[in-house]
């Protein structure tokens, strides 16, 4: 009944092995090392072999490899018209194929927004020299002159009608070979498939029960493990209470599962509190847990692989209540997290500076803003499935850098890299770094019990919440200095925060969370301040607006008292929100429109288009005042100043007497230099304007001393359909500029649009995310 | 010990436990992988199906609760050559960005539609309070919902 058969999907996994190689043939490798090869565009610099990226099949069909994986945002799809563009083949002959250690070009992480820029150039200027070489293959063979032949769907045809097919020419074509990037790309006049709201090729399976998920995958003998997890961060297993386990074993399932979030509540029960302890003893556990086949334990890593899901849930929630850990060190105080965080060592950094005199008579105004830790939060709890098969490790993850991964794994399993395979499969949506790579060290430490047999293992939704690495907690002051005339003559900013990058990419550790806990534990790499442009904490930190004295400083809180890393944006999200909100105050205090006054400070032509657009659209009126409940804001930026241009502008009703904000609409005003496919990047650009309402209305992890208590969606909760505002997008299709990255471009201007609007209404400004009712009616009075 | 259930129009012998949660039964035993597991706690409704007619969470309903009862699952509605309405207004509308809520969006939808064909916008958005989507997909999808209601969302 389904049309993705599963058997096609685990092909499609890695069933198959390809007659390739991803290595450069011996007269590459033995150039001299001091002759240093020609830069390449995007990722074919690090990928050089065309036969990397495209081959064509004796089918005439090609089979396009890419390093970037699909996490929902469209990519493969945007990919594949890119390939097709420049082989002018159709697009239903494009075959993609998408992070894989064994089969795909190493492009680090699927991260930042850079796969069209990195990937998608890579594919443009490799689509490019394949077609020419076909070309040319078909010019000797028909005796004509390359330039005189034409191509349409893989057909070669001559002036006088002669023609020949990319099928006819494959065998003879030799794609082993460095790229040159030497063939221009195709002219965006000629492009056919590239800025067409091509359908996405992963829908489908989606909408009709289809294998389309790294939790669909079934493989022949799979068993089912879950991880037992500490009851917090660097607690220690010291034994278990078997008595407590044939008291609890017959409680059922779905009482079990309410039993479960009492559970993860627990405070640590150290050994000495009454109980009677035992040592790890595998073969009394199993004969006590119905249908486990092993239970893993290596130091404080502990978990269980059973026949069914359900045993090895049901038997990692009797194994939780019945281990004792040794509690770790206690979290700060909520709060007083800012404090905190302030009061820790920083390693500081002047990451952008311009010097002028500063005139007479400024006005100078100063505030702080505050951003929470937010989680990640995918909707289905991370998954992997691994399987030990001859001293061989393949794992099956929905990792956002299936190469990196892999490093960690090796370390973490003691094995080669060589001897895991990493292969990508969907997962619920990610948002940047959360337990996806986790999982996979917790499937594959679980696989090497399993005699042969594949694991799956999925986390359970408190599991999720608990250990995923959030998004830093951060703090943004600043100071500015308005002249006489109104224009902004001073521009400090300081941002603090912890690092926005835990990933396994990280050098110098494993960061992958089992690998910590077990017997031999290893430890987590230090982390790095990382430079500008793409920077992490200070990632958008530095205006795009024309100051003509600024001062902006990174400070790094090295230690790091909840487990974080790259959340969506990282650091852009809370210092657009920051700096947009601060450009609103000192355009109050100049008596100045917020759109007249950005508009005065900024050069960029393309800054300005995508304000004043957005002004159009929503048919903003300068000088308009809130009425205490309704008003409406802007805010923009320059994703990364080097990315897409996103200006919005959002319009609020506050609710005096309940606090709560709505939404009702958003504008927004898009350049992402030339577009590859439209609905794709209306869809991205939408999703991220209402995740960031959410993140900005609503989310904030909660914990106390001893432990985090956002572990579910009522602790934790998210903006749902009725809240959701209607969204109007304008695009800018700029074809004769470069792609540009679009996927976290509109989260920082829509939470500074809202907050703006708040302020337009109410006269009242929020400087602490989320904008809570509690925040609104405190601030009202 | 096998209890048998009846899904998408056929009876099944499961070998599962009687307090086993429907999801399991689904996914595993009987390869659908439409309901998703999200939370195990009746919050997101990713593992949402339909119960005769009525949608219900299947992670926190036991296979011993269900008796003769008819489950329809995403799987039960349509294919990919043949989509029901709502599945095919998904593709049109591309009302997914990774997609994970879906299937228990359109089941939660389906429940709406049969009980009220044509719903007001404000109808469908009420109706899919209980389906978390963590992307920002929320406005194609209500848009999905209302243009599978003007395909006639009833078959």
């Amino acid at each position: 009944m389904n049309a993705i058969s599963r058997r096609d999907f685990a092909a499609g996994l890695g069933g198959i092995t390809l007659a390739f190689t991803l290595a450069p043939r011996p007269a590459f490798a033995q150039q001299p090392a001091a002759q240093q090869p020609a830069r390449l565009p995007g990722s074919l610099d690090n990928n050089r072999l065309l036969d990397a990226w495209i081959r064509i099949g004796a089918d005439g069909n090609a089979t396009v490899c890419t390093g970037k994986v699909e996490l929902g945002q469209g990519i493969v799809t945007a990919l594949a018209q890119i390939a097709a563009e420049e082989l002018d083949l159709p697009l239903d002959r494009v075959q993609m194929i998408s992070g894989d250690t064994e089969r795909t070009p190493n492009e680090g992480v699927t991260a930042g927004s850079q796969s069209t820029e990195n990937s998608g150039t890579a594919l443009r200027f490799a689509g490019a020299q394949v077609r020419a070489i076909l070309l040319e293959l078909a010019a000797k063979r028909l005796g004509a002159d390359a330039v005189s032949l034409s191509v349409a769907d893989g057909v070669i045809a001559a002036p006088d009608g002669r023609k020949l097919s990319y099928a006819e020419l494959a065998a003879a074509a030799d794609l082993h070979r460095e790229a040159t990037a030497q063939v221009r790309p195709k002219p965006a006049s000629r492009h056919r498939i590239v800025g067409k709201s091509i359908a996405r090729r992963d829908i489908p399976a989606k909408v009709v029960g289809g294998v389309a998920f790294v939790q669909d995958l079934r493989l022949p003998g799979m068993l089912h493990g879950r991880v037992v997890r500490p009851p917090g961060y660097g607690a220690k297993l010291e034994g278990f209470d078997l008595a407590r386990i044939k008291a609890v074993r017959d409680g059922t399932l779905v009482g079990w599962i309410a039993e479960r979030e009492m559970l993860q509540s627990r405070i640590a029960r150290p050994l000495g509190d009454g109980t009677k302890s035992e040592e790890f003893d595998q073969a009394r556990l199993k004969a006590l847990l119905p249908g486990v086949v092993a239970v893993v334990r290596d130091g404080s890593f502990l978990g269980v692989i059973a026949e069914r899901e359900e045993q090895a849930i049901k038997a990692s929630l009797v194994l939780a209540e019945s281990a004792r850990w040794k509690a770790g060190p206690p979290l700060p105080d909520q709060v007083h997290i800012y404090d905190h965080l302030l009061a820790l060592p920083t390693e500081d950094k002047v990451v952008n500076e311009k010097q002028a005199a500063l005139p007479e008579g400024v006005k100078v105004i100063e505030a702080t803003y505050r951003k929470p830790y937010m989680a990640h939060a995918a909707i289905g709890p991370s998954c992997a499935v691994a399987q030990l098969s001859d001293g061989k490790m393949t794992v099956w993850t929905h990792s956002q850098g299936v190469f990196p991964l892999r490093g960690n794994l090796a370390m973490g399993l003691k094995m080669r890299p060589e001897s895991i395979r990493c292969i990508h499969a969907e997962g619920s949506g990610c948002y940047g770094h959360n337990a996806a790579d986790d999982v996979a060290l917790d499937a594959a430490l679980l696989a090497r019990a399993a005699a042969g047999r594949p694991v799956r293992v999925q986390w359970m939704r408190a599991d999720e919440f608990l250990w995923e690495p959030f998004g830093p907690a951060m703090v943004m002051k600043a100071r500015a200095a308005l002249s006489p005339d109104g224009r902004i003559a001073d521009w400090n900013y300081d941002v603090w925060s912890n690092t926005h990058s835990t990933r396994p990419s990280e050098p110098g550790g494993n960061n992958l969370l089992a690998s910590w806990y077990l017997a031999e534990p290893q430890r987590p790499s230090p982390p790095r301040m990382q430079p500008q442009p793409n920077g992490g904490g200070d990632r958008n930190a530095v205006p795009l607006y024309d100051f003509p004295r600024q001062r902006i400083t990174n400070h790094l809180i090295r230690e790091m008292p909840l487990r974080v890393s790259a959340l969506r944006t990282l650091g852009a999200y809370a210092n657009v929100f920051a700096m947009e909100s601060f450009m609103d105050e000192l355009a109050l205090l100049a008596n100045a429109d917020p759109v007249a006054f950005r508009l005065a400070h900024m050069k960029d032509a393309r800054a300005r288009a995508v304000i004043e657009a957005v002004a159009k659209k929503a048919g903003w009126k300068p000088g308009e005042r809130g009425d205490g409940r309704k008003g409406r804001g802007i805010g923009f930026a320059k994703y990364k100043n080097l990315a897409t241009y996103v200006a919005v502008i959002a319009d609020v009703e506050v609710d005096r007497a309940s606090g709560r904000i709505a939404v009702p609409h958003v504008y927004a005003a898009v350049d992402a230099g030339q577009i590859v496919n439209p609905d794709g990047l209306e869809n991205q650009i939408e999703g991220g304007i209402v995740q960031s309402m959410s993140w900005t209305l609503k989310e904030e992890v909660k914990f106390d001393r001893s432990e985090i208590s956002s572990r579910d969606w009522a602790t934790y909760p998210i903006l749902t359909m009725p809240e959701a505002p209607s969204v109007e997008i304008e695009l800018i299709d700029r074809p004769e500029e470069r792609s540009l990255g679009a996927g976290e471009a509109s989260q920082g201007p829509a939470a500074a649009a809202i907050a703006n609007a708040f302020a337009a209404a109410t006269g009242k400004r929020l400087r602490e995310l989320p904008l809570t009712p509690a925040r609104v009616k405190a601030v009202l009075g | 010990m096998a209890i048998n259930i009846k899904v998408n129009g056929a009876t099944h012998s499961v070998p599962a436990e009687p307090d086993t949660p429907l999801l399991y039964v689904l996914r595993n035993d009987l390869g659908l992988n439409a309901a998703k597991f999200g939370c195990g706690l009746a919050q997101c409704g990713a593992c949402t199906v339909l119960i005769d007619g009525k949608p219900v969470r299947s992670c926190v309903t036991s296979i011993d609760t269900l008796g003769q009862s008819e489950i329809t699952t995403v799987e039960g509605l349509g294919t990919l050559e043949r989509p029901h309405p709502l599945q095919a207004a998904f593709m049109a509308e591309q009302a997914a960005q990774c997609g994970y809520c879906i299937a228990g969006v359109i089941m939660a939808a389906k429940a709406l539609l049969d009980r009220n064909p044509q719903p007001s916008e404000a109808e469908v958005r009420q109706g899919l309070a209980e389906n978390l989507c963590r992307c920002g997909t929320h406005n194609r999808i209500v848009r999905a919902v209302l243009r599978a209601a003007q395909m006639g969302g009833r078959i």
